[in-house]
């Protein structure tokens, strides 16, 4: 099971429409007791960096924070990886949850801003043996939309050229982020889902 | 290719009555077939994107067909876009909670701008499509200046507005809109070609991306609107369906050509 955090911001049904094909049962919610219990956490995001404001005030950010300690799988996608940086340039006075160093910053670029559309990834050295990854090929096709890129520091799995290079995919043991939509990106984005629940699955069997 | 993102290329179903129709310069529809079966078909073939508009949703004052959407999207895992009669942040939420990724809005944004923003404040710009059908004005077609003039029309190319379609692209925006569709009426359904001169004109103007549409009958047409037109996708109906063109065929051929595309696809 699935749980998917409802911060209010955006849609969720393409997300839950992809689990559903994989055969995998969701949940929605934005109870912070629930998303403790949960057995495998996703957090879809779009928008601005501000909205993941009301994950703190609702309990939900110190509750994502307990679940992961407890090792839960937890996977972030677009500003729900963003998320998981220290912050975000977008909205300075929100604090993400530091789980990877450095902050979200504008693209500064001569290109159009957003970044939409399809772009490739590849692999860093760290994101070698990525589960998350596992069986996509490097310069797979995957769909971006945003404004906002993450540094490439530790932990950064896959990177992604814009003009600037910046964090496509992020990894490390139990949190997963990816800055494209894996529920719009064909084959290679339900493959990225499957991986997550393929890893969700044997922990909780394990 | 130094940026790395590609070119988009979308195939556009144009539904009434639930079923793809195909019109030449907004009349004299026929049938092309069922939307979910030629959306899948089109996205395994290699489209980038899917875009639904219910074309006659707007004159005939009747709900966008939500069942259709939603049996569109159930096995659809590309970008999804639906448009048609959206009139009220209600509409734009039946259409997302259907499986739609993006709503396309037209007419309502033209009566009533403060609807971009209601509707991008709640679901991100990234969700909210402006579409602008445009066509040129007469005798003014290109300026001295390389000024591009072209009049924006709304209900489905039925009514003139008065509003400049750069200066619209533009006001779209800065409400917050997160992508332009903009179709040359002069050009839609001829097969002459895209409007480039229009589409490079409102594609300059703003930041965010234009998908060029109206027009499409071949492989060079799409190079040109890609180069000569400034365009950051491309929408073509009616040269998918009837098999005319494959897709994967029509990427291979601008790949060639030194535009970056999503290949295999």
């Amino acid at each position: 099971m699935i749980t998917l955090i409802d911060y209010k911001a955006g849609n969720l049904t393409s997300v839950r429409k992809a689990f559903t094909y994989l055969g995998q049962q969701s949940v929605v919610t934005d109870d912070p007791a629930l998303v403790l219990d949960a057995e495998a956490l996703v957090l879809p995001g779009v928008g601005h960096f501000i909205t993941t404001e009301r994950l703190a005030t609702s309990g939900v950010r110190r509750a994502v924070l307990a679940a992961i300690e407890r090792g839960t799988p937890f996977l972030g996608i677009c500003v729900g990886m963003q998320w998981q940086f220290a912050g975000s340039t977008e909205a300075p006075d929100t604090e993400g949850l530091a789980l990877f160093e450095g902050k979200c910053e504008r693209f500064q670029t001569n290109l159009k801003v957003p970044h939409v559309g399809w772009n490739q990834i590849r692999r860093t050295p760290h994101g070698g043996c990525s589960r998350l990854l596992d069986g996509v090929p490097d310069e797979s096709f995957v769909y971006f939309t945003h404004s906002y890129r993450a540094p490439v520091v530790a932990g950064v799995a896959a990177v992604t050229t814009y003009d600037e290079t910046f964090a496509a995919c992020v990894e490390r043991d139990n949190v997963f982020g990816v800055q494209f939509h894996p529920e719009k990106s064909g084959d290679t984005g339900l493959r990225i889902l499957r991986n997550f629940c393929d890893y969700a699955a044997e922990r909780s069997a394990g | 290719m130094s940026t790395g993102i590609t070119k988009r290329i979308i195939a556009c179903l144009d539904v009434t009555n639930g079923r793809v129709v195909k019109g030449v310069q907004f009349v004299d529809l026929i049938d092309a077939g069922d939307p979910a079966e030629l959306a899948h078909l089109h996205a395994t073939s290699g489209a980038d994107e899917i875009v639904l508009l219910d074309i006659t949703a707007t004159s005939d004052a009747r709900p966008i067909l939500i069942d259709v959407v939603r049996r569109t999207a159930r096995q659809l895992f590309v970008p999804f876009t639906v448009g048609g009669g959206v009139r009220s942040l209600d509409d734009a939420s039946a259409l997302f909670d259907a499986g739609a990724d993006k709503i396309s809005i037209n007419s309502a944004a033209i009566k009533s701008p403060e609807i971009i923003t209601e509707i991008a404040e709640r679901f991100g710009s990234q969700a909210v499509i402006i579409a602008i059908d445009a066509k040129r004005k007469p005798g003014a077609s290109v300026s001295s200046t390389g000024t591009v003039s072209a009049e924006v029309y709304l209900a489905g190319g039925r009514i003139a507005t008065g509003l400049d379609a750069v200066e619209w692209a533009r006001e779209a925006e800065s409400r917050g809109g997160g992508e332009i569709l903009l179709t040359s009426m002069d050009c839609d359904g001829t097969r002459t070609g895209f409007d480039c001169p229009l589409t490079a004109a409102v594609a300059n103007a703003v930041s965010i991306p234009v998908i060029a549409s109206g027009g499409a009958g071949s492989g060079d047409h799409f190079v040109d609107v890609f180069k000569a037109g400034c365009a950051d996708a491309a929408l073509a109906a009616s040269i998918f369906h009837f098999g005319i063109h494959d897709v994967r065929e029509l990427k291979a051929q601008l790949q060639r050509e030194g535009i970056p595309m999503r290949l295999p696809c």
